[in-house]
C-alpha cells in the first residue's frame, strides 16, 4: 500500500478536508472554468491582477481529493507572486506529476506531496485541473 | 445444488490474472464482462481455419463463414424468442441500435407534436438520438420520473401515456441503480394508445430470461460486450412488418438487391440494414457467448448473483460511512455507493491497489445523478463469476478507503 499512502499523504488529506483560499470573492480581475469530462471534477479560479502580479486567488469547486488539495495549494503558492514567478511553478510542477521527483531538485518544497502521482497516470488530469485552469484565468481579458 | 461457481470461473481465462500486483477481482461487470473461452476460441477458430467473407462467394470457406454467421442469428432468434430470424438484425452496439430506430421509424413515421417517452434513469444513449430528433422534426421527448430509492413514480403515467406518445423507449435494468423497471405494465399501456415499445436490454439481457413475444416489445436493442461476447456486435431486434416497413439506415453493399444508376431495390430484411462487410467474427463469437449462459441457464445465473448482490448489500450497510444508492425492490446485481464526502475517484483508485475494478463516474447518467445531486458514484456490479470470498475482499476495501481518509 505504499504508493496508496504516498499518494493520500497528511496534507493532501488536510487541503481537501480544510481547502485554502476557497471561495468566490466579491471583486476579481480574472476568472476561469475548467471541467474535466472523465470524472465529472469542475473548478474555478478567480484572479485579481495588479500589473504582473497575483495579489489574491482563490478556488471552488467539486472534485476528487486529488483535484481539490492539488489547487488548495496551487492558491498557497501563488498568491502574492509575479506572473513570471507562477509560470515557472506550474512548469516544475507539471514536471513532478509526469515524471516524479526522482533526480529533480525541487525547490518548493510544497510541491512534495505530488512526487507518487506519476504512479497513478488516471489522476494526472485530477492534479492538473486547477493549474490548468489557471493558465486560463491569465488569459481572461474581462477587465 | 449449490451454483457450481468453481468450475465456471475456469472457462474465464482472465480471472486468473493479477491487475495492480494481486488477483483480479472484476466487479465492473455492468460496463463490460469477460469473457468464456469458447467465445475466444470461437473467433480463433474462424480465423484459422475459415476465414472468409460471408454472403459472396460459392467457395467452401465462405459457405461455412456465411452459415456460421446465419447459425448465429439462430441461436439469437432462440434466445429472446422472436418469431422469425429475419428479425434479428446486428449492429455495433446498443447504442447503433437506438440510434437506428430514432433515424429510420423516427423519421418516417413521427412528426411535430408527437412523444417519444423515456424514463429518467435513461443511459444517454436513449436520451440523446431523441433529442436529436427533437431539433430535427420538433417531436417532444418526455420522461416517467423516479423517486429517491430509483423506482418509477408512476402517479401521472396516464398523462405521460396519452394519444400523442407514438415512442415508449425504455430501459430495463438501470445500469447507475440496478432497478428492474415494470416494463410489461408500461408496454401495455403503451399499445393501448398506439405506440411502439422499444426496449433497452443492454443490462437485462445477460440476467434475466427475455421473450420479447411475451413482453410485447417492438424493437429491442443490447450490446454483445456485455453479455459475454465481443466488443462491436450486437443486436437489434425489430418485429418483422416494422422492420419491412422502414428505410435502411446505411447504404452500399450487401444490402441491396439489384443496383444500377436509375435504381436500386433493397434487400429483404434483416440483410437491409446490415450494409457493407459485417463483425462477422463478433456475430459468431457473440453465438458462442450466449449458447454458453444459455447452456448454464439464466434462471440459475440470476438466482447466484441474487445471492452476491444480497450478501454484499448486507455488508455494506454494516458499514455506517456507507449510502447506497439505489434500493429499490426489484433489482439485478448492481450497486452504486457513496462513502460520507469521499469522492469516488479517490475510492475506485485505492480499490485498484486491491487488484478490484469498479466504475467510479456518472455511468452516462447524468439525470440520475442529479436526481441524487451527487456528481459522481462508485459502483460495484456482479456476474456469475464473481465469488461470495471476492465481496469479502472488496468490502476490506471499502474500510481501507475510509481508514486512509479519517
Ligand atoms: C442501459 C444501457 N444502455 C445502453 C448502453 C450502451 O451500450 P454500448 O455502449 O455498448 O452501445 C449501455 C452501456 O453502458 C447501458 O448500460
Amino acid at each position: 500500500m505504499d504508493a496508496i499512502n504516498e499518494l493520500y499523504q497528511e496534507v493532501i488529506l488536510d487541503h481537501n478536508k480544510n481547502p485554502r483560499n476557497y471561495g468566490k470573492p466579491e471583486a476579481y480581475t480574472n476568472f476561469a472554468e475548467g471541467f474535466n469530462p472523465l470524472c465529472g471534477d469542475r473548478v474555478e479560479i478567480y484572479l485579481n491582477l495588479d500589473n504582473d502580479i497575483i495579489k489574491d486567488i482563490k478556488f471552488e469547486g467539486k472534485g476528487c481529493a486529488i483535484s481539490k488539495s492539488s489547487a488548495s495549494i496551487m492558491t498557497t503558492l501563488l498568491k502574492g507572486k509575479t506572473i513570471q514567478d507562477a509560470k515557472e511553478i506550474y512548469s516544475e510542477f507539471l514536471e513532478i506529476v509526469m515524471h516524479g521527483c526522482d533526480g529533480l531538485e525541487v525547490k518548493d518544497e510544497d510541491l512534495e506531496v505530488f512526487c507518487g502521482v506519476k504512479d497513478f497516470p488516471t489522476r494526472v488530469k485530477c492534479a492538473t485541473l486547477g493549474w490548468h485552469t489557471f493558465e486560463e484565468a491569465l488569459k481572461d481579458q474581462k477587465v | 445444488m449449490s451454483f457450481p461457481v468453481d468450475l465456471i470461473r475456469k472457462d474465464f481465462p482472465i480471472l486468473t490474472r493479477k491487475m495492480s500486483g494481486k488477483p483480479l477481482i472484476y466487479l465492473d461487470n455492468a460496463a463490460t464482462t469477460q469473457k468464456p473461452q469458447i467465445m475466444i476460441d470461437t473467433i480463433v477458430d474462424f480465423y484459422s481455419n475459415y476465414y472468409a467473407n460471408i454472403h459472396r462467394s460459392v467457395y467452401e470457406f465462405s459457405q461455412i463463414a456465411t452459415e456460421q454467421y446465419e447459425t448465429a442469428r439462430t441461436i439469437i432468434k432462440e434466445f429472446i424468442n422472436a418469431e422469425t430470424t429475419e428479425e434479428i438484425v446486428f449492429t455495433r452496439g446498443a447504442t447503433e441500435g437506438i440510434n437506428l430506430i430514432a433515424n429510420t421509424y423516427g423519421k418516417k413515421f413521427l412528426k411535430k407534436g408527437d412523444e417519444v417517452l423515456v424514463t429518467e434513469m435513461e443511459h444517454h444513449s436513449n436520451i440523446v438520438p431523441w433529442q436529436e430528433l427533437a431539433k430535427e422534426i420538433g417531436i417532444i421527448l418526455r420522461y416517467i420520473p423516479m423517486n429517491d430509492n430509483g423506482e418509477l413514480v408512476l402517479d401521472n403515467i396516464d398523462d405521460l401515456i396519452n394519444e400523442k406518445t407514438k415512442i415508449v423507449s425504455i430501459v430495463h435494468v438501470s445500469n447507475s441503480l440496478g432497478t428492474v423497471l415494470p416494463i410489461k405494465m408500461l408496454f401495455d399501456k403503451a399499445k393501448k394508445v398506439g405506440a411502439i415499445c422499444v426496449l433497452d436490454a443492454s443490462q437485462s439481457i445477460q440476467h434475466l430470461n427475455i421473450d420479447v413475444q411475451e413482453i410485447g416489445c417492438d424493437f429491442l436493442v443490447f450490446s454483445g460486450h456485455k453479455i459475454y461476447g465481443p466488443t462491436g456486435i450486437g443486436v437489434l431486434y425489430g418485429k418483422s412488418n416494422l422492420l419491412e416497413n422502414i428505410p435502411p439506415y446505411q447504404t452500399g453493399g450487401d444490402m441491396i438487391r439489384s443496383v444500377s444508376f436509375e435504381r436500386t431495390i433493397y434487400a429483404d430484411v434483416p440483410q437491409k440494414f446490415e450494409a457493407g462487410t459485417q463483425h462477422i467474427e463478433g456475430a459468431i463469437a457473440l453465438g458462442a457467448s450466449i449458447r454458453y449462459i444459455h447452456n448454464i441457464g439464466l434462471e440459475k445465473i440470476f438466482a447466484y448473483e441474487h445471492e452476491l448482490l444480497n450478501y454484499a448489500t448486507n455488508k455494506m450497510k454494516e458499514i455506517p460511512e456507507v449510502t447506497i444508492i439505489g434500493t429499490a425492490k426489484n433489482k439485478a446485481s448492481v450497486i452504486s455507493f457513496m462513502l460520507e464526502d469521499i469522492h469516488p475517484h479517490d475510492v475506485g483508485t485505492i480499490l485498484d491497489k486491491f487488484g478490484i475494478a469498479v466504475r467510479t463516474g456518472q455511468h452516462c447518467t447524468e439525470p440520475v445523478m442529479k436526481h441524487f445531486n451527487i456528481p459522481a458514484t462508485t459502483r460495484a456490479s456482479f456476474a456469475f463469476y464473481n465469488t461470495i470470498d471476492e465481496i469479502n475482499v472488496f468490502i476490506n476495501g471499502i474500510k481501507e478507503v475510509i481508514e486512509t481518509f479519517k
